[in-house]
């Protein structure tokens, strides 16, 4: 199976949606980072390796540091992300829709 | 087929959702202010919004329970800002427990609503304002809006269906 490498990919895993989460704020190195979380260095390194791959984070290195930073750009790439939020509104409003329309239906005609 | 517009506007940490009503703008306004028609919509089939208390002015809050097909009752209370009767009203969203204290986990949400004459339809706009641009990305990056507790439960299943 191939190997998906997205912005779904990045966020399907639990632990790295906190890993995101935590970078938004600034950014960590990988020390930092595996400190919020109950796992191995190495499953954290993994993950960062997933979310470097996917491309919603970059490292850079800064002295002897390696920092992990959003890729905000990357980040935008989230209006497929709203698709839950659009079967909600579509919902509510087909629901709406039917109100209106009774209510439309009780009103007394207006006579000429 | 009516549709309905959506826009996310990271800049200003905003949602943008547009639609138009095939009816006049006084009925569509009481829809969305009057409790007893709120509770007919507001939540997604087979939830269900039940209304303890409306008070519909500068100051005053809805407070409401989404209540779910398994038992489930998630609090939310709306306090209003602003209100231009037929024209806008602006409320502040949040999710709470049933004495009506803020749940801190999730960020409220400022929303405005404006009600566009078009003939004898109604364009309705929301924008919905998130306090800061990581509270937008966390709405988003959760894969829901306004902290939906109910979307967020299904959120791993949903996120499985993707891939």
């Amino acid at each position: 199976m191939e190997i998906r490498r997205d912005v779904f990919q990045a966020i399907a895993d639990p632990t790295r949606r906190g890993i995101l989460a935590s970078l938004i704020n600034k950014p960590k190195n990988l020390n930092a980072i595996a400190e919020q979380f109950d796992m191995t260095r190495q499953a954290v390194s993994l993950h960062v390796k997933v979310l470097t791959e996917c491309g919603v984070i970059s490292i850079q290195q800064e002295g002897r540091e390696r920092y992990c930073y959003v890729e905000a750009k990357k980040l935008a790439e989230v209006d497929d992300w709203l698709e839950p939020f659009r079967k909600l509104w579509e919902q509510r409003f087909t629901q709406l829709d039917d109100l209106l329309h009774r209510m439309k239906e009780d009103e007394t005609p207006i006579p000429d | 087929m009516t549709e309905t517009k959506y826009t996310t506007d990271h800049a200003n940490k905003q949602l943008h959702v547009e639609r138009l009503f095939h009816a006049p703008v006084a009925l569509v306004w009481r829809a969305w202010t009057e409790p007893t028609l709120l509770d007919q919509w507001w939540a997604p089939k087979p939830w269900k919004t039940e209304t303890q208390s409306m008070d519909f002015r500068v100051g005053g809050s809805w407070r409401y329970c989404m209540c779910g097909p398994a038992g489930e009752r998630h609090h939310c209370k709306a306090d209003f800002m602003a209100i231009d009767k037929e024209v806008s009203y602006k409320l502040q969203d949040v999710f709470c427990d049933e004495n009506g204290i803020a749940n801190p986990d999730f960020p409220s949400v400022i929303s405005t609503i404006h009600f566009h004459i078009q003939g004898n339809q109604t364009l309705v706009k929301v924008l919905a304002t998130y306090p800061s641009a990581e509270a937008l990305d966390q709405i988003i990056a959760m894969g829901f809006k306004e902290g939906f507790a109910m979307a967020h439960e299904n959120l791993d299943a949903l996120l499985k269906e993707l891939i």
